[in-house]
Parts: structure tokens; sequence; C-alpha cells
């Protein structure tokens, strides 16, 4: 087990070192981000009431859609250096590349999401700070749904010649749960009620969660054949 | 006669059959009047298309346990099928929904957790239809047909509570009452025809598959 973690660990710590020295994909996913607050402010019109409205929406929506340009984006690197073939060679059990990749998803998602967080503060005005615990609570629960799957479907997609296109189409209906879930419990987050009132869905995010890991863990060996 | 042929035919009498018990045997609906005998088609598509979707399911498990393309080869017609008869589903919902509920689509958990579906597996074709390695094509697809399927009762839930929390009384009515004989006659009638014509359709299918990797080969 403790060989398990370690070679998932070898490969998450690689993985945010690589991120870390080449900065560039990283620095422009930010931008995306930031951009995407951006348009959806100009789309929507300056109504603050309105825009507090649509938040939580619109938060996730940046999430999904950052998800897409980040989250398939370890293994495409694996692919153009060959560094695949390498990883393959790993003895034992190969899912703890699986769990090293989401962990490293998870990890750059969730730094998106906090710059995410702060910048929806900032610019559309809106007072957050009595939210954050419940805030957090649930963008971990969602950001690890949405980064399993999207784990297993961009390694899967990686050696795909249509992998742009295919990623998202397979990624997007299939997050569907995570999007509703994580919005309406958001929602409850932001408007400072108790996360109880919430709990049937933090229930399915969480169940959501364990299945799409435990699919992500048993079906990725056979991804990574060649 | 093939076994496949005869399959067809008895799938072709079966449709005449509940062609003739919607609209024969089966009385008009009291309230709906005639665009309820659209459920006749609505209902036993659903049930095939569900069924379509376990195949997929057992054919991607199949597949990945033995590596025999034959098990691929189900999934793949299985899946086409499916998303047919999804589609059948949706449209003919569509036309119930606009004399019914005065509108063509409408936010209704059910019909949004088939619209969400029918784009699950549209998403299994086009990996498929981009994977050209006929290998690899099965061995990444049977991974997207085992999560598609273990994700459809999570979206099934989460799409019925999404409507639920935002709209806690719904426009739909009562409860269903309980169906009189004479429409469960002409339902079942129709569910055995639409089987049938499935089953006919997948041998078909897989066995053009089956040709199409001779050909490749």
């Amino acid at each position: 087990m403790s060989r398990y973690a370690g070679r998932a660990w070898a490969v998450l710590w690689k993985d945010l070192l690589v991120e870390r020295r080449a900065k560039e994909s990283a620095n422009a996913l930010l931008f995306f981000t930031v951009t995407l607050l951006f348009l959806f402010q100009l789309a929507l019109g300056t109504d603050r009431e309105r825009l507090e409205a649509v938040l939580p929406g619109l938060l996730w929506l940046a999430v999904v859609l950052s998800g897409l340009l980040g989250l398939g984006r370890l293994f495409v690197a694996e692919r153009e250096n060959d560094c695949w073939e390498a990883l393959r060679l790993v003895p034992g059990d190969r899912s703890a590349i699986f769990v090293g990749k989401l962990a490293a998803n998870v990890v750059l998602l969730a730094m998106l999401e906090v710059v995410l967080v702060v910048l929806v503060a900032l610019f559309y005005g809106v007072a957050l700070g009595h939210a954050l615990p419940a805030l957090a609570v649930v963008m971990a629960l969602g950001t690890l749904g949405l980064a399993a799957i999207g784990t297993l479907f961009g390694a899967l997609t990686a050696p795909l010649r249509a992998r742009e296109v295919l990623f998202p189409v397979l990624l997007l209906p299939a997050q569907v749960p995570v999007l509703l879930g994580a919005v309406s419990a958001t929602g409850t987050a932001l408007a400072g009620r108790p996360l109880a009132d919430a709990q049937p869905w933090l229930g399915l995010l969480a169940a959501a969660d364990c299945v799409y890991l435990v699919l992500g863990v048993l079906t990725f060996e056979f991804v990574l054949e060649t | 006669m093939t076994a496949s042929r005869r399959l067809g035919w008895l799938a072709a009498a079966a449709l005449v059959v509940g062609l003739g018990a919607a609209f024969g045997y089966a009385p008009r609906e009291a309230v709906q009047g005639n665009v309820q005998r659209i459920m006749y088609v609505h209902v036993p598509a659903v049930l095939t298309a569900y069924v379509a979707f376990g195949l997929v399911l057992v054919g991607s498990v199949g597949y990945l346990a033995t590596r025999a393309l034959r098990w691929d080869r189900l999934a793949a017609a299985a899946a086409e099928l499916g998303v047919l008869f999804t589609g059948i589903t949706i449209a003919s919902g569509s036309i119930w929904g606009k004399p019914t509920w005065g509108t063509w689509w409408t936010w209704d958990a059910r019909l949004t957790s088939t619209a969400v579906l029918f784009l699950v597996y549209v998403g299994y074709l086009l990996l498929r239809a981009t994977a050209d390695e006929p290998e690899r094509r099965a061995r990444f697809a049977a991974v997207v047909g085992i999560v598609g399927a273990a994700n459809i009762p999570i979206v099934h839930f989460s799409v019925k509570w999404w409507r639920a929390l935002h709209q806690p009384s719904t426009i739909l009515g009562p409860e269903p009452s309980p169906i009189a004989p004479p429409i469960a006659h002409a339902l079942a009638a129709n569910w055995v025809a639409f089987t049938l014509l499935f089953a006919y359709l997948l041998t078909l299918r897989m066995a053009v598959a089956r040709l199409e990797e001779a050909d490749a080969a």
C-alpha cells in the first residue's frame, strides 16, 4: 500500500514540478479563466442582483470550461515526448499512475478555483467571507468528481486524432451530475445557509466522486496499454 | 430461411400486430384523445433503449475480460441502436408534449436525463468513429461504455433532484392512474414488437461489423 502511495506521489510530484518549471501553460490557463469571468460579465451586463443570482452557475461553468482545457493536458504532455512508454514501465499496479495524475489535476484545479473565487469577490463585488468554509467543502467534492472523469477521459483521448473535440464531447455529458450538485450546493453556501440544507447534494457528489474514482482505478489499466 | 431472416419477419409481424393494437384495439384515451397513442411508440422505445445500454455494458465488460472482438461488436451495435431508440423516445415525447403540455420541450426530470443519456452515448459513438485501430477502439470504447452505464443512476438522481428542488409542485398533474387493461395490452404488444425489432437490427448490425472487420483484416 505504501509503495502504491509512493508511486502515486512520484507522479503527482513530477507533474507539479513540470507545471512549476514550465509556467507557460499554467499561466495561460489562469488567464483563460480570468477572461471567462470577464466575458460572463460582458454577456450578462452589470446588474449586480442578476449576477449574484446566477453566480453559482457561472462559477462552475468557469471551472468546467477551465477543466476542459486543463484536465487533458497532463497526458498530452506525456505523449509528446514519448514519456508514455516510460510511464508504462512502472512495476506493480499501474492505477497508481491514475491516482497521481488525478491528484495533480485536483491540485491544479484547486489553485485555479482559489484565484477564481478571489476574483469573483473582487469583480462582482460579492462578499464571500462568511461562505468560505462551506464553499471549500462543496468545491472540494465537485472538483474531485470533475477531475476524476476528466483524468480518465483525458488519458483515453490523448492518443486520438480528434482529441480536442472528443475530450469535451465525452467529458461534458458525463460530468452533468457533478455540475448539477455542485451548482446547487454552491448556491446554498453563497446564500449563507448551513450546508445541512444541501445535504442530499453533498451526498450525491460524494457518491459520484467514489464511483468515478473506483471506475478510474479499475479501468485505467486498459487505457494505458498500447 | 436463415435465423436472422426469420427474426426479421417475426419482428415485422409483431409490429403490424402492435400497430393494430395501438389503433384498433386500445380505446381512445378520455382526457388526451388520440395523442395518447404516441405512448405505444414512446414507452417501448425507451424500454428498448435501456436494454440496449445495458447490452453496451455487457459487451464492454465482456470485451475487457475476454478480449474477443465479438463482445465489442455487441457493444457497438447496441450503442448505435440505443442512440437510435433514445432519439425516437425524445422525438415522440416531444411530439406528444406539444399538444399535451403546450411545448415541444420542457426541463422535466425524465426528459432531461434521457437527453443527457443520449449525449453520453453519442459521445461513445463519436469515440468509436475516430479511433481507427480495432483493438484500441474496442478497449477505449469499453471503458467509456462502462463509465456511461455506471453514470446512468447518478445522472438519473441528480436530474430528478435538480427538478424537485427548483420546482416543488410539478405541473405534470397527479399521480398516474392505474392503466386500463386494453391500454396495457396494446403497450405490451408494442413492447414485444420493439424488442424483436431491436434483436433483429442488433444481429444485422453485428453481422455487418463482422464483415467490416474481415474486410479490414
